[in-house]
Parts: structure tokens; C-alpha cells; sequence
């Protein structure tokens, strides 16, 4: 099955700490980068696709985004759900195409969160996603809620700290393989748990970077990747799932939106989670990861961590997962973050992810989270 | 910093009568008079039937913890001499929600399933419910 439309443009900034740069550079240059890559000129591109930024606010994202580059498209509009915005991003991009309302849409994302504002202000900035009277007051953080999250779901699947951090320690593996990525030199479990602890259960390792980036794709329909030069990647599959937003108003801390999103994207490509050969997946935290592994039908319950340990997760595992690094490793740019896991995606399918490669990978699975495991959504690419 | 930066919960129309409770130290939830179901947190319709026939009750204040943490790196300047400070989710008997910090005293031996009880404490001028007392261990 398909979705009727590609990705024909994929390109992702440098990443990390980049003094002089902004927010709106990194768009543009992330921008400029997806559509040369698709051999389009940005006359081609008739619909644009932004989300939102930390360090240049504003009510109309993609507006001010479409000033800065000098583009005037048919179509402009952002999407603003954390962590899923980039996968919602194409699958919103794909409903224009395969509509016919758009020919290609420039889907793009990136803050300088690092520099641009500093970790305590992220943090701080991030904090503000609590319940304004039911959990700020309490002194609620994002690694708090996940926190929350963690405590629950070990003592429900026997899983350990130990297990956790075996994530923690496979995604600075992959992202060792990446000249780019943010954080690259090797960590142990032992390293994991003696990391600063900065809600019980997750240490300091446990949580994803603070970084600056940008990172963009162009999405045609399939009349319109004729006219493109790269080779485009198929959505064959995509799906949502949403069920609160507050973790205090959340209906299980076992089962999430994951599980219904994943399942849509899977029958609507055809496929099976068996059948998947690569996936990026959203890492917030390694409770994150191990959580939609786990609902997701990637691995039994209580099963990730001890799968991670085993090199499950790495290259030539059951399940290569976030081959650049995650957001624990390779970066974390606001929806830039989730954007990375689909720029790895189509490098992997496309074959140019260089020794992250894996080999002969046809089906790659892609999941944002946004939120705290509230908002999801899947996407099902094929090569 | 001061005290107006302290993320004071701001009561409106539909969650007044919560904070008007815990003001005279008592912890008010919604049941809805159409479905029967309770709120996990109020607001202005039935979570479950949308219906609007919302009716206050009084809690017992009693439950049992769905999960905790101990936070360690505050996220805003203004909890950095409260670190590290408890944060549970706790379900009431009634079948509300409630997230609390945790007094000193009621934190020794917390576990996930631990009864407890609810009370109030002055958090710059307005009372907040804070998991007061574990009431017994973890079944």
C-alpha cells in the first residue's frame, strides 16, 4: 500500500553547539540543503510545512520562516505537537501532495536551543508543558514526568536502571559511527548510573542532549518526484495516536498512543513490525525508547533494556534503532530532534549512511513522541 | 528569586471551587451527575460523556500512590532550595487524580501502592494538597 507520496529531499545541518547561528539560519540552511538534494529550485516548492522554536517564538512560524527566505508558497502553515511535530510534518506533507493541493512541500525544522538560550532555559522553557494548576505548582520537569513514568512501568516489567542505561550506552555506540553527531566519545552502564541523577529513576545519561540544528525534507507527490534528482524514498505508511496531554491526566502509564499509531502505519504500508530493517525511533529518555519498543510489538514487555544490553538495538542486531545516535547522542534541536531520525531514515534506505549502513535496508520504521508520551505518530518509509 | 515567580496555580471559572476547598482544607472533586464517572482533574465537562451537570464532592483524602520520583535538578530557579523534594501521582480513592510533593516525614519507605493520606500545606500564601502520611506498607 501507499501513501502516495515521497520523500524526494532530505538534509540535516551540523549539529551540536553552533555560535552564530539561529534559528532562522538553520532553516534556511536546512531548507536550501533539501531541495538542492532533490535537484528542485525553491520556485518548485508550493507548500511549506514549519513547526515552532524555543529561541525565535512566534504565533506564525512558517511565516516568519517564508519572509526570511524570500518565498511566497500556496500553501504555509506550522504544526506544533514536541517531539511528534516531525513525523506529523511529513504525514501532514503527504495528505497535501497526495491531495493534490501541493506538488512539493518543503517540511522544515530547527532551533539553536544550546546557544541560542542555554540548557537551564531549555529546561526551564520545556518545564512550562506542566499543567499550569495540577502539576507545575509542583515543581514538574519534563525528565520529572518521564520520571513519573519510569518508576511505574519498572516496577510493573521488572526492568532496572541497569537495563536502561544499556540503551544509554548502544546509542553513543551508534553515534560514535557519525561524523557529525553531537556527543560520539564511548559510555559504560557504569558511567550511565554514577551521571548525575536528575529524577529518579534517570541519571543525567539517561536523557537526550540540548543541542543546536537544523534539519529539513522535501515531500512530492508521485507525478511530481519525476522532476526530482535524488532518490526519492516511498511513505508507504503513517498513523497517530493520542491520549492526554498531562502525564496527570494520562489513562495508563503502561500503554500509549505508540501502540495505536504504530498499528495504523503498519496496515496501511502492509507490513508487520517483523519486517521492519531499520527504525528511528523517539528517545527522549531511554524510558522513552523502551516504552514504544515495547508497546510498539518491537520486543515483549520488560524486554528492551535487557535486548539493548544484548546489542539488539545495534548494527547487525534484531532491530538496528537510531543508527545516527538519537537524541541521547547524535542531537536534540526542538522538532529538529525528531527530523534527524527521519533524515537517518532515508540515508539508510537510500544506502548513504556510510559504516552506520545497514545492510540491504528496504522498510525503516519512524516514531516521534511528543509530549509526555502524549502525542504520537509512525511513519513506514520504504526504499 | 521571588515569591511571584513561584508557578502559583491560577484558579478560573471551572477550578475555582477546587481551590476554594483546599483554602478551608478540604479536597474537592468532580463527579458527573448524567454518567457518574469522576474526573481524574476538573474542568468545565465530563471527560467521559462531555455533559456539563458537574457536581463537587468532598474527598476523604485518602489513596494510593500510582508512582513517584525524587527530583534532583529543580527546572526552575525558584524550586532550587527545595531539591531534592518527592513528586507523586496519586490515586484517590474516589477515582481522582491528585499530583502532590511529599512532607519529609511521609517519604521514608514511599513505594508505588502505598495508602496514604492528602492534606494541605502554605505554599507562599496559598494551600497546596501534599502527600502528608503513608498510612501503611505497599500490599
Amino acid at each position: 500500500m501507499t501513501m502516495n507520496a515521497l520523500v524526494t529531499g532530505a538534509y540535516d545541518t551540523a549539529v551540536g553547539s553552533l555560535p552564530g547561528s539561529s534559528c532562522m539560519s538553520l532553516h534556511a540552511e536546512a531548507a536550501m540543503g533539501a531541495v538542492a538534494d532533490a535537484g528542485l529550485a525553491l520556485s518548485d516548492i508550493d507548500g511549506v510545512l514549519c513547526a515552532y522554536s524555543f529561541t525565535e517564538p512566534h504565533l506564525m512560524l512558517a511565516s516568519v520562516f517564508c519572509e526570511y527566505l524570500g518565498i511566497h508558497p500556496g500553501a504555509c502553515l506550522a504544526i506544533q505537537a514536541g517531539g511528534a511535530s516531525a513525523c506529523i510534518m511529513v504525514m501532514q506533507a503527504a495528505a497535501l501532495v497526495a491531495s493534490g493541493q501541493c506538488r512539493h512541500v518543503l517540511v522544515v525544522t530547527g532551533d539553536n536551543r544550546l546557544t541560542g538560550m542555554s540548557r537551564d532555559g531549555a529546561v526551564a522553557a520545556l518545564s512550562e508543558v506542566g499543567h499550569p494548576q495540577f502539576e507545575r505548582p509542583f515543581g514538574i520537569s519534563v525528565p520529572a514526568s518521564y520520571a513519573l513514568v519510569a518508576k511505574h512501568y519498572m516496577h510493573e516489567y521488572g526492568v532496572t536502571s541497569e537495563q536502561l542505561a544499556a540503551i544509554a550506552v548502544e546509542h553513543r555506540r551508534h553515534a560514535g559511527r557519525h561524523p557529525k553527531a553531537h556527543k560520539r566519545e564511548a559510555i559504560t552502564v557504569e558511567q550511565v548510573l554514577s551521571s548525575r541523577m536528575i529524577a529518579d529513576p534517570l541519571h543525567m545519561l539517561d536523557c537526550c542532549l540540548i543541542s543546536d540544528g537544523g534539519a529539513a525534507l522535501v515531500v512530492s507527490s508521485r507525478a511530481a518526484a519525476r522532476d526530482t534528482r535524488g532518490r526519492a524514498i516511498e511513505i508507504l505508511g503513517a498513523g497517530q495516536g493520542h491520549t492526554h496531554e498531562h502525564i496527570v491526566a494520562a489513562p495508563s502509564l503502561v500503554d500509549f498512543g505508540c501502540k495505536s499509531s504504530s498499528a495504523v502505519a503498519f496496515a496501511r504500508a502492509g507490513v508487520a513490525a517483523r519486517d521492519i530493517d531499520v527504525a528511528q525511533i523517539y528517545d527522549s529518555f531511554t524510558i522513552t525508547l523502551a516504552v514504544e519498543l515495547e508497546s510498539i510489538g518491537f520486543f515483549e514487555r520488560g524486554q528492551a533494556g535487557l535486548a539493548a544490553a544484548a546489542g539488539e538495538l545495534g548494527l547487525g542486531g534484531k532491530l538496528p534503532c537510531n543508527t545516527h545516535g538519537g537524541l541521547m547522542s547524535y542531537a536534540h534541536s526542538g522538532a529538529a530532534g525528531g527530523m534527524f531520525h527521519v533524515v537517518e531514515a532515508v540515508h539508510q534506505l537510500r544506502g548513504t549512511a556510510d559504516v552506520r549502513q545497514v545492510p540491504d535496508a528496504k522498510l525503516a520504521f519512524v516514531h516521534g513522541d511528543g509530549g509526555i508520551l502524549s502525542a504520537h505518530c509512525s511513519l513506514v518509509l520504504g526504499g | 528569586m521571588t515569591v511571584s515567580n513561584y508557578p502559583l496555580p491560577r484558579a478560573n471559572a471551572q477550578t475555582q471551587p477546587y481551590w476554594d476547598g483546599a483554602a478551608v482544607g478540604e479536597l474537592r472533586y468532580q463527579c458527573c451527575s448524567d454518567c457518574g464517572s469522576v474526573q481524574r482533574i476538573p474542568r468545565s465537562l465530563c471527560e467521559q460523556c462531555q455533559s456539563s451537570r458537574l457536581q463537587w464532592k468532598v474527598s476523604r483524602q485518602t489513596g494510593r500512590v500510582l508512582t513517584f520520583t525524587t527530583v534532583h535538578r529543580a527546572p526552575l530557579p525558584v524550586f532550587k532550595d527545595m531539591v531534592p523534594y518527592v513528586i507523586a501521582i496519586l490515586d484517590m480513592d474516589e477515582g481522582f487524580r491528585v499530583m502532590a510533593n511529599a512532607l519529609p516525614q511521609a517519604c521514608a519507605g514511599l513505594e508505588i501502592g502505598t495508602r496514604v493520606r492528602v492534606g494541605f500545606q502554605d505554599v507562599h500564601g496559598m494551600a497546596l494538597p501534599v502527600l502528608e502520611a503513608a498510612l501503611e506498607a505497599a500490599p
